[in-house]
């Protein structure tokens, strides 16, 4: 548990040691009132709640997550420190847990900058905090389990942008999985109870219905189980080629 | 007797794709012994050491560190290993004092027992001018000096140094081996070099490797014996090349030969 907390620490710390953390948090809070605001048309509705905010999440998410997850690995393959860190007294999972709860916090942070707003709506009128409530869980969960993909792609390489790039493109697909876009590809050649396993890999869908205050165990039990499965795989990873 | 022996590693053998990198070394270093691993670049000195830190898993032979074995308990092998990879990679971004509170915490020491460790590192290897600077500003010489404080935080019984003199001035070399020796006695370490005379300086044991295979082991006055009375001058470095190119073999037919140019030819590195 210590030695968990030990490598918690070095990676949240290292999001503040470099802009990364000022640049990301800035460009989050940037997008997310544009999206609110010009897009989401928060005044114009006349509804005192938070949909317009929420609605945008995936999509915002799926370039900002992988920006945050892209370094966990491939920058210590990069400048040769995982040697370092994997010689030392640490478990697996330790170091998988610590990196993937520091990235997990530091989404949190952003997420918790955003609180102004909920400020405002229950300033302007009489939002139902109980929605509000499961959509920010909703939105943690939907980050948690980009940030575990991203964690785990991250590991197959030195190179963050390709690090990058591979985890927009699958957590794209997992967001539409329930979507013709992907369902099309799978349907016609493979069973119909497998691509009904596709579909309900939709991030989307099972995000949707928290936002609307809906907290389904299915839902937390589908974060939970990605969340779980790619850790698991990145250590897994991670064990089988630690040098590059 | 084996019980004795803190670095015990037998029948190592490593193999990339279709290349053999370390083909059956087999090591045994005591306490108070320091071993200088010497060989051509590529002939698996770092792959070795990479095995006995256990960051590599050998394609066969097994690892013992202090009678543990790597493979069935690692954390607590590790525990036991103060260990500098090749380059002393360093996070660039971390202040010193920040890194090795890191090391302190991730080898489970907490509060008063990690300040008064660090504290006792950063006196040893004189950084407390530094203590606040991020690693990527420092020279060369702190920035290895930085990756030995983290290889000696714990007072490990075994030490691996890949390298560790490897880019620094003479100063800071001399530094380093004033280091090394003064934390021999109840260590076993083990050290890469390509400089044939810090074996001479501060090994009690020299090991040199070739192609994957162990073709020396002896002391240095071993090593030395071995060159031909004729030699006078870079005499190590004559009996590294007859060694690990063939050149010169010993007292072999050749030896005249390559005498001469180890006198004559190839200069000082």
């Amino acid at each position: 548990m210590s030695t968990t907390i030990a490598v918690f620490r070095r990676e949240f710390g290292a999001y503040f040691n470099t802009p990364l953390a000022a640049v990301f948090l800035v460009i989050f809070l940037f997008l997310a009132g544009l999206f609110t605001f010009n897009l989401g048309a928060f005044y114009d509705r006349g509804q005192a709640d938070l949909r317009p905010f929420f609605q945008f999440h995936p999509w915002l998410y799926l370039f900002l997550v992988p920006a945050i997850s892209m370094r966990l690995w491939a920058e210590e393959r990069r400048t040769g420190t995982i040697e370092l860190l994997t010689t030392l007294p640490l478990s697996l999972r330790d170091l998988v847990l610590g990196k993937f709860l520091a990235a997990w916090a530091f989404a949190g942070v952003a997420l918790a900058l955003t609180t102004p707003l909920w400020i405002t709506v229950s300033w302007l009128g009489d939002p139902d905090h109980g929605v509000i409530a499961a959509a920010y869980l909703g939105s943690l969960l939907m980050a948690g389990a980009f940030l575990a993909i991203g964690a785990c792609l991250s590991a197959l390489t030195k190179n963050q942008v390709i690090a990058f790039v591979l985890c927009v493109v699958v957590c794209f697909l997992f967001l539409l999985s329930g979507f013709g876009i992907v369902l099309d590809f799978f349907s016609g050649w493979m069973a119909e109870p497998l691509v009904r396993a596709i579909a309900s890999l939709s991030v989307l869908t099972h995000f949707e219905s928290m936002s609307r205050g809906v907290i389904d165990a299915r839902d937390l039990l589908f974060f939970a189980s990605t969340i779980v499965v790619f850790l698991v795989l990145n250590a897994i990873l991670i064990d089988w080629k630690k040098a590059s | 007797m084996p019980d004795e022996l803190f670095i015990q590693a037998t029948g190592l053998r490593k193999v990339f794709g279709s290349i053999r990198a370390v083909d059956g070394v087999d090591l045994a270093v005591r306490p108070g012994e320091v071993l200088g691993f010497l060989g051509p670049n590529g002939a698996g000195k770092s792959t070795t050491m990479r095995m006995i830190t256990g960051f590599l898993e050998p394609t066969a032979g097994s690892v013992r560190i202090c009678g543990i074995d790597l493979e069935r308990d690692p954390l607590g092998a590790k525990q036991r290993i103060g260990y500098l990879p090749e380059g002393a990679p360093v996070y660039p971004d971390m202040t010193v004092r920040e890194f090795l509170w890191f090391i302190a915490r991730a080898r489970r020491y907490r509060g008063a027992e990690a300040a008064s460790r660090i504290d006792g590192v950063v006196r040893r290897l004189q950084l407390a001018g530094v203590l606040d600077q991020p690693v990527e500003t420092l020279s060369k010489g702190f920035k290895r000096r930085v990756g030995l404080a983290q290889a000696i935080l714990h007072d490990p019984p075994v030490l691996i140094l890949d390298e560790p003199t490897d880019g620094l001035d003479p100063n800071q070399k001399h530094e380093v081996r004033t280091l090394i020796r003064d934390m021999a006695g109840r260590k076993a370490i083990v050290l890469s070099t390509h400089i044939l005379e810090e074996v001479d300086a501060v090994c009690t044991r020299a090991v040199i490797i070739d192609r994957g295979r162990v073709v020396f082991d002896g002391t240095p006055a071993d090593l030395d014996a071995k060159a031909p009375a004729s030699v006078e001058r870079n005499r190590l470095d004559h009996v590294f090349r007859s060694l690990t190119t063939g050149e010169g073999a010993g007292r072999g037919g050749r030896a005249g030969d390559a005498g001469t140019r180890a006198t004559s030819g190839a200069g000082h590195a």
